[in-house]
C-alpha cells in the first residue's frame, strides 16, 4: 500500500513524488491535501495534492525536505512504501468562472498553486500565473505550469531565470498594466502570501491563500492548526486550508510556525549526531 | 453463591484495600503506570468483602450490568477465566475499565457497603480479573463463531464504541470492517488517555483480540473524505454502517489572548505525548519545553487532569488546574484528583480567565482571572458560577492548557443523509440508534457528546443488536 511508483529530484531538496493512493486519487478535488507519515516512527506530514492520475490510481506530491521527517520521506526510493497516507483532507477550492484569475505560487506553494489553477483553467478562467523561486536552481513545475496558463511568468529574485525580483512585483505589474483581475490565488510561504493580500486588497481583488500552519492530526481533532481568520478561530485542516486572504491574521499564524523552531533544531541536531555515533561505530 | 468462606460479619469488618500505587514523587519522573494493580492475595481479601447481595444494586449502578456478584465469586471459587468470563458477558474491556470507569459515580456508589462506610474496590477488582487472565484468554481458542451470514457491516472510527459493536456483530456471524481516520486504533484510550494510566499495550491487546476473532481493522481511512457514507453501501457492499466518531473537536475558550503560542488544547497536548509518543526521548515530534515552567489547566474533567499530570511528567515546576467551579462540580474521576493532589497538581476554584498576557513577542506570559461564586442551579444541576465583580487577579504563567471538552467530530458533518443536533451530535432513535438514514447507526460520543468509555460500549453493544435486527430481516 501507498508505494512510491515515481520519484523525481526536481529541485535542490525538492521531490516529485507519485504514490499509488487509488482510493484519495479518485476523490481528489483541487486545494486538498493528504496526511502521511514516511516511516512508523515518523511526524505526520501534511502535504498538498498537486494532481492525481485516477486510472492510475496514483497521486503526485512535492515535497521540500526541510525536517526530519520531510527528509525521511525523501530518502524513501522509489518501490518502498510510506507507512501512513490518509486523504484527500481539507475543503476543495472554490471553483467557478470568475473570469481572469491570477495565480501566484512560491517555492513548493506551487503545487498548490498548480491544482487550483488547472481546475480554474478547466472551469474556462483566463489563466495568469506567477511563480517566483529563489533562483534558477529552484525553479519547478514550468512545463506543468505552462500548460494551464494563459500567460505565465517565472521569477527569480536573482534574475538567473525569467524575468528578476519577487512575485510581488509582477502583480503590481499586472494592475499597472490595467489587466482586470477577478480573482487571486496565492500559495507559498507566508510572508509572500501576506504581501499578496496587502496588495490585493488595495484594489479589492478578492483573494484566496492557501495557508499551511504545523499540523498534527489532521482530521480536526487537535486545534494545533488553529488560524485568526475575521477574528474568529478555525481549524486549517478542516475548516480550509483555504481562506480569504484579507481576513487572515498572517501575524499569529507567522509565530506559531516558527513555534518550535529551537526544539526542532535540538532534535534533529541529536539524530544527526547519534547516526554520526553510529556510523563510526559501524566503521570499526 | 458460596465461594465466600467467611460469614457476613466478618466480612464487614474487613477494610477496604487500595491500590497499589507507585509513589508520588517517584511516579511524577516517569510515564509508566501509576496503580500496580492487585496482588491475588489482595484481590481474594477485597473479593470476600463483597456481601454477594441478592439484588445486586452494584450491577444496577453499572450501565452495562456487569454481574459483579457473579465475578467476584468466581475469584473467591480461584476460577479467573471463569470471573473475567462473568465480565465478558456483559462488557468487552475490563482491563480498560477496571482502570478508568468512573466507579465512584457507577458501581461502587450503589455497593451497599458504601453506605455505610467504603464499598467494595469493584474496578480493581475487574482490572485484577483482567489483567491476570489476559495470558490464558489470548491462548485459548476462540470459540466457534456462527456460520458467516454473508452480511457486511462498516463500523466508522475505532474508539470503544466501535469496539464493542464490533465484538458483538462478529459473533453474530457479520462480516465486520472497523475504519479509522488515524493511524492507532483505540479512539481516545490511544491518543487520549495517558500511558500512565492506561497502558497502550493493554488497548493494543484488546484491538488483537478482535482481530483473531476475525475483525477488519482499515486505518488511514476518513469517511467522509476518503470514503462517504453512501460509498460504503453503494460501492463497497456494506449492508448496514455504524457510526462511533467520537467528540474529537477541542473547545476553545473564546477570550482575548487565546492565539498566542504557549496554549494548547489538551487534545494537542495528550495527541503529541500519547499518540505521537513525545514523551520518549527518542520520538521526533516536537512539544513545548514544560521543564522548570509554569503550567495552567482550564477545566477540571479527566481530561484537564491527564493534561495537568502530563505536564509534570513532562518536568512542569508548577501546574494549577483553574475551574470556575468547586471541587464537588468536579467531573474528573475521583481516583484521578486524588492522585493529582498527591503529586502536587494545585488547585484554584472559583476562578475563570478573562484574558490572556502577551510577553511582547506573541508568547503567552500569564493570565488576567476573575473570582466566581456559585449562584442558582443551572441546566445540568450543577450551581452557576457568576462572576464576583473587582475580583480580577493575574497568574504569571509560560504555558496553558485548555481542557473545558470537546465537541463532536466534524468529519461527518457534510453528509446530507445524516441529522444533528444544535449542539453538533448526531440525531438518533432512542432505541435502535437509527440515524436518519437507513441502516445507518450510532452510538458513543459523537450522540451523547464526551462521556465515558462504559456508556460508548454500551451504546456500541446497543446498536450492534439494532444491526443485527437490521440485517436478519434483509
Ligand atoms: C495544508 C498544508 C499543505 C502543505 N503542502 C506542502 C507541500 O505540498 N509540499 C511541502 O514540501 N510542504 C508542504 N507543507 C508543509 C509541510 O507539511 C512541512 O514542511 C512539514 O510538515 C515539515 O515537517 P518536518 O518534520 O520535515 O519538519 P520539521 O522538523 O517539523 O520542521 C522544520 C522547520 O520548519 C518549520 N515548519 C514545520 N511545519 C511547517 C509548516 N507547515 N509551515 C512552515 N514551517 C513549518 C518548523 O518550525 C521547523 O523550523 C504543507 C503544509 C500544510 C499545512
Ligand atoms: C483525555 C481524556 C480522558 C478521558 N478519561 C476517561 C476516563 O478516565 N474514564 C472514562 O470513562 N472516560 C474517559 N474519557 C471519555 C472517553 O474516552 C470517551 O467517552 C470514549 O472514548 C468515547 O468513545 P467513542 O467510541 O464514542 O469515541 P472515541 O474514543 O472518541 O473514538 C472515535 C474514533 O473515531 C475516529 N473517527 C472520527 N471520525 C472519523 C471518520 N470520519 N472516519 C474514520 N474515523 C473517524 C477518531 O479518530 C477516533 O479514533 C476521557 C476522554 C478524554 C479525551
Ligand atoms: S453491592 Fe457491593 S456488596 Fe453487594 S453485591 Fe455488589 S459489590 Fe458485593
Ligand atoms: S491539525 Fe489537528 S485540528 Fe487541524
Amino acid at each position: 500500500m501507498f508505494e512510491i511508483i515515481n520519484k523525481t529530484k526536481i529541485a535542490p531538496d525538492v521531490y516529485r513524488l507519485e504514490i499509488a493512493a487509488p482510493l484519495i486519487a479518485k476523490k481528489f478535488k483541487a486545494g486538498q491535501f493528504i496526511v502521511l507519515r514516511p516511516l512508523d516512527t515518523s511526524e505526520r506530514v501534511p502535504l498538498t495534492i498537486m494532481k492525481t492520475d485516477p486510472q492510475a490510481g496514483t497521486i503526485t506530491l512535492i515535497v521540500k525536505a526541510i525536517g526530519l521527517s520531510t527528509r525521511q520521506l525523501c530518502t524513501l526510493e522509489k518501490g518502498q512504501a510510506v507507512a501512513d497516507l490518509l486523504g484527500p483532507l481539507g475543503k476543495p477550492s472554490e471553483i467557478e468562472k470568475y473570469g481572469t484569475v491570477v495565480i501566484v505560487g512560491g517555492g513548493v506553494g506551487t503545487a498548490v498553486a498548480f491544482a487550483v489553477a488547472q481546475s480554474l483553467k478547466e472551469a474556462g478562467n483566463r489563466i495568469i500565473t506567477i511563480s517566483g523561486s529563489r533562483d534558477k536552481s529552484f525553479v519547478i513545475l514550468e512545463d506543468d505550469l505552462r500548460e494551464i496558463s494563459d500567460e505565465l511568468i517565472m521569477a527569480t529574485d536573482d534574475g538567473s531565470y525569467g524575468v528578476k525580483g519577487f512575485v510581488t512585483e509582477y502583480l503590481k505589474g499586472l494592475y499597472a498594466r490595467g489587466e482586470k483581475i477577478d480573482r487571486v490565488i496565492a500559495a507559498g510561504p507566508l510572508p509572500m502570501m501576506r504581501f499578496i493580500s496587502d496588495i490585493t486588497r488595495e484594489h479589492k481583488t478578492p483573494t484566496v491563500v492557501s495557508l499551511n500552519p504545523i499540523m498534527v492530526d489532521g482530521i480536526g481533532m487537535c486545534g494545533g492548526c488553529r488560524a485568526l481568520v475575521g477574528g474568529k478561530i478555525v481549524f486549517v485542516c478542516v475548516d480550509g486550508p483555504e481562506f480569504d486572504a484579507h481576513q487572515v491574521d498572517f501575524d499569529s499564524l507567522m509565530r506559531r510556525n516558527n513555534a518550535y523552531r529551537g526544539i526542532e533544531q535540538e532534535k534533529e541536531h541529536a539524530c544527526k549526531l547519534e547516526a554520526e555515533i553510529e556510523a563510526v561505530q559501524h566503521d570499526q | 453463591m458460596t465461594n465466600n468462606p467467611l460469614p457476613l460479619k466478618e466480612r464487614m469488618q474487613i477494610q477496604r484495600h487500595s491500590m497499589p500505587a507507585q509513589l508520588p514523587q517517584e511516579r511524577v519522573e516517569n510515564f509508566n503506570e501509576v496503580n500496580q494493580g492487585f496482588s491475588l492475595e489482595l484481590a481474594r481479601e477485597e473479593a470476600q468483602r463483597c456481601l454477594q447481595c441478592k439484588d445486586a444494586p452494584c450491577s444496577q449502578g453499572c450501565p452495562v450490568h456487569v454481574h459483579i456478584p457473579d465475578f467476584i465469586d468466581q475469584i473467591l471459587a480461584d476460577n479467573m477465566l471463569g470471573a473475567a468470563d462473568a465480565i465478558l458477558q456483559d462488557n468487552l474491556l475490563p482491563a480498560v475499565c477496571g482502570r478508568v470507569c468512573p466507579q465512584e459515580k457507577f458501581c461502587e456508589s450503589q455497593c451497599i457497603l458504601g453506605k455505610k462506610g467504603q464499598s467494595v474496590a469493584i474496578g480493581s477488582l475487574e482490572r485484577f480479573t483482567a489483567d491476570s487472565t489476559a495470558a490464558d484468554r489470548a491462548a485459548r481458542p476462540q470459540g466457534e463463531l456462527p456460520a458467516p451470514t454473508g452480511k457486511k457491516v462498516a463500523l466508522i472510527g475505532s474508539g470503544p464504541s466501535s469496539l464493542a459493536c464490533a465484538g458483538d456483530l462478529i459473533r453474530f456471524g457479520h462480516a465486520v470492517t472497523v475504519y479509522e481516520a488515524l493511524h492507532a486504533f483505540g479512539g481516545v484510550l490511544i491518543y487520549g488517555i495517558p500511558e500512565f494510566r492506561l497502558p497502550k499495550s493493554i488497548v493494543a491487546y484488546e484491538v488483537d483480540v478482535l482481530r483473531r476473532l476475525g475483525v477488519k481493522f482499515e486505518k488511514n481511512v476518513v469517511i467522509g473524505k476518503t470514503l462517504t457514507l453512501n460509498e460504503l453501501f453503494d460501492d463497497q457492499g456494506y449492508d448496514a454502517v455504524f457510526i462511533g466518531a467520537g467528540a474529537g473537536l477541542p473547545n476553545f475558550l473564546g477570550i482575548p489572548g487565546e492565539e498566542l503560542i504557549g496554549i494548547y488544547s489538551s487534545n494537542e497536548l495528550l495527541t503529541r505525548v500519547n499518540l505521537m509518543k513525545a514523551y520518549q526521548k527518542e520520538a521526533i515530534t516536537p512539544i513545548f519545553d514544560f521543564k522548570d515552567k509554569v503550567v495552567a489547566v482550564f477545566g477540571a474533567g479527566n481530561t484537564a487532569l491527564d493534561s495537568a499530570r502530563t505536564a509534570l511528567r513532562l518536568g512542569a515546576k508548577d501546574v494549577h488546574i483553574i475551574y470556575r467551579r468547586s471541587e464537588e462540580e468536579m467531573p474528573a474521576r475521583h481516583e484521578e484528583v486524588e492522585h493529582a493532589k498527591e503529586e502536587g497538581v494545585q488547585f484554584t476554584f472559583l476562578a475563570a480567565p478573562l484574558e490572556f498576557l502577551d510577553n511582547g513577542e506573541g508568547w503567552l506570559k500569564g493570565v488576567r482571572l476573575q473570582r466566581m461564586q456559585l449562584g442558582e442551579p443551572d441546566a445540568s444541576g450543577r450551581r452557576r458560577p457568576l462572576p464576583v465583580e473587582g475580583s480580577e487577579f493575574t497568574l504569571d504563567l509560560d504555558l496553558a492548557v485548555i481542557a473545558i471538552g470537546n465537541g463532536s467530530n466534524p468529519l461527518l458533518r457534510d453528509a446530507p443523509e445524516l441529522q444533528f443536533t444544535r449542539r453538533g451530535t448526531l440525531e438518533v432513535n432512542p432505541q435502535s440508534l437509527q440515524t436518519a438514514k437507513q441502516g445507518v447507526y450510532a452510538g458513543g460520543d459523537i450522540v451523547t457528546g464526551g462521556a465515558t468509555v462504559i456508556s460508548a460500549m454500551g451504546a456500541g453493544r446497543q446498536a450492534a443488536q439494532s444491526i443485527h435486527d437490521y440485517l436478519s430481516q434483509l
